[in-house]
């Protein structure tokens, strides 16, 4: 891997975490509403699988999906547009937080509902199969809490009864919101769960970005190369609460510590340093132009305007289709007759 | 034209979407070696053979959210569910994903989708797998819901449907599928969703009706004219977008209406028509709209009760002699 | 720390509000901003908005008590405090207001006030009950609303229709039979023009006239009596009356409306305003009010009221600045602030600021009238309706349009020399109205 891969690597990481600090800043400001699950701490597993993701690879994941819209290409200031509802948007500020997607890109989104994207994600290897695109490979992102959900277990058994070129990926960061993998799942490994439809897979550590790239990347050309649905466990942790205003009863500040040495952005430095890929100066350097990208990004969201009242009444449907304004639109015109 | 079945007009839409379009396929439970449980799908197999007709685990989420993933990425799948009683199990991706998708990301996606789902009761199989719900889904914006009462109909907005970009929900009547009628026979023959149709022309009362009580409808309208009255009947054929305009057009001039579904009358489709009618046509009212609908009860197995509980011919005659104090 | 909300003041004549509801009660959450109660003034019904966030601790002011401006209604506390009733007087004492008497907790609330409460409750039970029991409807007669609709077409009374619908409700198959008898009658003109068709007799035989009424005069009549009293009684009214060509108005109003879509058509009145403006820009004396016994204020702004009826009076809606708007600015303005008035949700700024006063009773065929100065301005003019009167044009008589208006004005600031100069210049612009639109 050339050096200046190294750096873009580490800068991304560096990208996403300063994003997500302002973005909680700018929650506590008011300026962005809803949820807001950051991904602190979780960096190394978007940009690992990130970097080696080739461009018809889909890629779709749940709702923590910031750290995965800019590992997916998205500019940071067109997500930070987002979190802040304007129309420069990914999603023309009608998605939010948890609804980031570029098609273009091969991004299809951020999903809030908890495991529903999975069957989707079946159903879009099953396009590519169906249309011939052999090398494509479905990427598919969930937490822990996922597999717990029938979704989950529909859309693994589906993918290995028609074959399809899936590689589900379970980020495990160790808590489904508040409640804990052993509370909540019947077996500690996410991983077994593949067992049970015959579907090979693996359990990885996932603070380490190189590992992640590693490991993946070995598994993805397996499923590339016809070998079918792919089960990988990504064990990782998320540094802050489940969202915003999450009180963390569940989970003791020791614990947190613990896995804040493991920081991945920290560990990445350390073996750039330690391999001497990099200099201290040259990672510095890094870091400030991060600053700078991310500055630019809120000045960018804050700067751009609001939807238009119009927007409202748009994309209900693809085709034009007669809207109706608050159920009143035939009211209004009778009237009028 | 050619007079056939409810079921041969649904089954030559399809057949004849599949032979246009490469992309479109369908999916869903037995609708492969079985041949559909209703036959819909008889000797799709032998001709499109296994990729595009796939039989599917009994897995409801599974069915329709892969459908939406595979239309996502510009497959035109027609997703079969058995029944709309099954349709609970992948309630999620029929409401919450399809209709919220192409918006929620500021219009980049697009769904290409069909889902098929049977409604209706009459058959004696009990409470889970007697409903006509359709009213809930045609609650959520985003999603079309679609429900023809006529063969002709049925094959042009099957093939409108498939042809639309965005996702439909098509609701065929269990009961509906021996009902006869003449159906154009051009590959080309298309209906518009979200228009409504006045299948019966009169003067005196409207009978707004779709899917199965279109049939109840005209037959009520036969005993009717008997008596001398003229009913007129609407036929909404899509409950969203709702097409109120032939609705109100015609109340201008009856003043007297009855709004007849197969589903339970709480929160239904007659709710919805006559609330738009007193909105729209208030001062054009002169009596009470009637909503006639299925008794609010699970429905029971036994063939007598089961039958006391759902909309009968005789229903829709008795409310319309009602509205117009005849 | 506990805040007292005041009674606002919600326009710059505004002496007291009445309270007509409170929206948030005692006890419950209140937002900065949120919508705590509804008061009535002169001239609408506008929502109080409180300043402060916190628990609504007190109502000091009952429904449907008028207060005057500042006066305290409300205590609004921090979450949890419990400001003592020495407290509560210090800071109403504060705010400028007496110490409320000390409204009754909720334990020692009077037996009686609770007994009322139920038997309160048991009426409304009953009302609903006899509206389920399908009882006679107000007006008298039980009828769908097409007949309804029809029978106002027809200008019939409902009364007289029996009724063939369930329980004698009157439907369209009857209005059509009462018609259809009409003319078999041989009363077919009556029946196609029933309009003419005189009142039917008194139900009372003479010397029983029904029993003297005494109604509660509304807020707005009240404001409007104490107005145009003091302008009456207290400044010196002189009248001069002018009678206007408007041959060329009505043509240049006939040629631009053509071009105007439905609903943005320009009146005589909005020519009118624009007219007045121009003329008071060059008469700034009638564009005045009085200052003070030795002081009259020239305003800088014309400013031009325009009197609206409203449902049980009348209202002012003013034109900001009607020397500088083009007149279809000015018509779609005072068009959009007198469908306000009427439906009572003016803004303040919309009732605010008039520098002088426009009445036009041309619309009810009035041929001419004195109106009483709005104050504090120091002029009226008072429009009649726009005529069709013979005229005499090189020794031939022909058709002409003519209208006449009163200016009443204040002695005390102007004088009949200067007004008739004023009514002089007025004629310059109504009689040549393309210098209305340069």
């Amino acid at each position: 891997m050339e050096k200046s891969e190294h750096l873009n690597l580490y800068q991304e990481m560096v990208v996403i975490r300063r994003i997500e600090e302002r973005a909680a800043e700018l929650y506590q400001k008011g300026k962005i509403g809803g949820f807001l699950h950051l991904y602190i701490g979780q960096e190394a597993v978007s940009v690992g699988i990130g970097s080696i993701r080739q461009p018809q690879d889909r890629l779709i994941t749940a709702y923590r999906d910031h750290g995965w819209a800019i590992s997916a290409g998205i500019d940071p200031k067109y997500v930070m547009a987002e979190l802040l509802g304007k129309v420069d948007g990914t999603s023309q500020g009608k998605g939010g937080s948890m609804h980031m997607a570029d098609t273009e890109l091969n991004f299809w989104g951020g999903h809030a509902v908890v495991g529903a994207h999975i069957p989707i994600a079946a159903g879009m290897a099953l396009g590519d199969v169906y249309q011939g695109n052999d090398d494509a490979v479905t990427i598919c992102m969930f937490g822990d809490g996922a597999t717990n959900i029938g979704f989950f277990h529909e859309g693994l058994n589906l993918s290995k009864v028609w074959n399809l070129p899936v590689l589900w990926v379970c980020e495990n960061n160790q808590y489904g919101m508040g409640t804990s993998v052993e509370r909540a799942s019947a077996v500690s490994e996410i991983r077994q769960k593949a067992e049970g439809y015959g579907m090979p897979n693996n359990r990885i550590e996932g603070m380490n970005v190189m590992t992640v790239r590693e490991e993946t990347s070995k598994v993805l050309e397996e499923v590339r190369n016809g070998g079918g649905p792919y089960l990988l466990e990504i064990v990782t942790y998320r540094f802050r609460g489940h969202s915003m205003g999450d009180p963390e009863r569940y989970r003791e500040k020791d614990e947190v510590k613990k896995w804040e040495d493991e920081d991945p952005i920290g560990v990445f430095r350390n073996y750039l340093l330690e391999e001497e890929i990099a200099s201290e100066e040259e990672l510095d350097e890094q870091d400030e132009e991060a600053e700078v990208i991310v500055d630019e990004a809120v000045d960018f969201a804050e700067s751009s305007p609001d939807p238009d009242d119009e927007a409202l009444f748009e994309h209900i449907y693809a085709e034009p289709t007669p809207v109706e304004y608050r159920g009143y639109a035939m009211a209004q015109e009778s009237e009028e007759k | 034209m050619a007079r056939m079945t409810m079921r041969e007009a649904i089954s030559k839409a399809l057949w004849e979407e599949m032979e246009r379009d490469e992309n479109v396929f369908i999916q869903g439970e037995e609708v492969g070696v079985w041949g559909g449980t209703y036959a819909v799908t008889k000797g799709f197999l032998d001709r499109f053979g296994e990729k595009r007709v796939r039989d599917t685990p009994i897995a409801e989420a599974a069915i329709v959210g892969s459908a939406i993933g595979a239309a996502l990425v510009g497959l035109r799948p027609v997703a079969e569910l058995m029944t709309i009683n099954f349709a609970f199990a992948a309630m999620d991706h029929i409401v919450n994903e399809a209709p919220k998708l192409h918006y929620m990301f500021g219009g980049q996606f697009k769904l290409p989708l069909v889902i098929r789902a049977v409604s209706g009761g009459g058959r004696q199989l009990a409470a889970t797998h007697s409903q006509t719900p359709d009213a809930i889904f045609a609650h959520f914006p985003g999603l079309k819901v679609v429900s023809p009462g006529t063969p002709a109909d049925a094959k042009g907005l099957l093939k409108s449907a498939i042809r639309s970009d965005d996702p439909v929900l098509f609701i065929e009547n269990a009961t509906l599928y021996q009902a006869k009628g003449e159906v154009p026979e051009d590959e080309d023959y298309l209906e518009p969703i979200g228009k409504s149709k006045i299948q019966r022309e009169g003067e005196d009362v409207t009978i707004v009706a779709y899917s199965k009580t279109v049939q109840l409808a005209m037959e009520a309208a036969d005993m009717l004219a008997e008596d001398g009255i003229e009913a007129e009947i609407v036929d909404l054929r899509s409950l969203r977008p709702l097409d109120m305009e032939p609705v109100i057009e015609s109340f201008k001039r009856t003043n007297r209406a009855v709004v007849a579904e197969e589903g339970w009358r709480g929160y239904g489709v007659g709710s919805e028509v006559s609330a738009r009618i007193y909105e729209l046509a208030f001062d054009y009212v002169d009596a009470p709209v009637k909503r006639v609908a299925q008794a609010e009860v699970p429905l029971p197995y036994n063939q007598r009760l089961e039958q006391l509980a759902i909309v009968q011919t005789e229903d829709i005659y008795n409310a319309a002699k009602e509205v117009i104090y005849g | 720390m506990a805040e007292v909300v005041t009674m606002p003041k919600l326009g710059f004549d505004m002496d007291e509000g009445k309270l007509v509801r409170w929206v948030i009660p005692e006890g419950d959450p209140v937002e900065k901003g949120a919508v705590i109660a509804e008061i009535e003034t002169d001239k609408a019904t506008v929502e109080v908005e409180s300043g402060y966030a916190g628990v609504m601790f007190r109502h000091l002011a009952e429904e449907d008590t008028a207060l005057p401006v500042n006066a305290p209604i409300a205590v609004i506390a921090d979450e949890g405090e419990e400001p003592s009733e020495d407290e509560i007087d210090s800071l109403v004492k504060e705010a400028g207001g007496e110490a409320p008497e000390k409204a009754p907790t909720k334990e020692d609330k009077p037996e009686e006030e609770a007994e009322e409460k139920e038997e309160k409750e048991e009426t409304e039970e009953e009302s609903v009950e006899e509206e389920d029991a399908d009882v006679t409807p107000a007006g008298g007669v039980r009828s769908s609303p097409l007949a309804r609709r029809m029978a106002e077409d027809h200008d019939i009374e409902l009364k007289k229709i029996e009724g063939s619908g369930p329980q004698g409700r009157v439907v369209k198959k009857d209005v059509e039979d009462y018609l259809e008898s009409m003319r078999q009658e041989g009363r077919e003109e009556e029946a196609e023009a029933v309009e003419r068709v005189l009142e039917p007799m008194p139900a009372f035989a003479p010397g029983e006239a029904p029993e003297d009424e005494v109604v509660e005069m509304s807020r707005l009549r009240q404001a409007i009596g104490k107005r145009m009293q003091n302008s009456n009684q207290n400044f010196p009214h002189f009248y001069l009356t002018r009678n206007y060509k408007t041959d060329q108005m009505m043509a240049l109003r006939k040629d631009i409306n053509q071009l105007l879509p439905e609903g943005e058509k320009i009146s005589v009145n909005d020519f009118i305003v624009k007219a007045v403006a121009l003329a008071l820009r060059r008469y700034p004396n009638l564009n005045a009010s009085i200052e003070d016994k030795t002081h009259i204020r020239r305003h800088g702004q014309v400013n031009v009221g325009v009197a609206v009826a409203v449902e049980g009076g009348l209202m002012t809606v003013v034109c900001k600045d009607a020397d500088q708007k083009p007149v279809r600015l000015i018509a779609r303005e005072v068009r959009e602030m007198a469908i306000r008035a009427r439906e009572r949700k003016v803004k303040n700024e919309d009732i605010e600021g008039s520098t002088f006063s426009i009445s036009n009773l041309g619309m009810y065929a009035i041929d001419n009238f004195a109106a009483i100065i709005n104050p504090p301005e120091a002029a009226i003019l008072a429009v009649g309706a726009v005529q069709k009167v013979p005229d005499v044009v090189d020794g031939e008589v022909v058709v002409a349009s003519r209208m006449k208006a009163t200016l009443s004005a204040d002695h005390r600031v102007t004088d009949g020399a200067e007004a008739a100069e004023f009514m002089e210049v007025l004629a310059d612009y109504l009689e040549e109205p393309m210098r209305l639109l340069l």
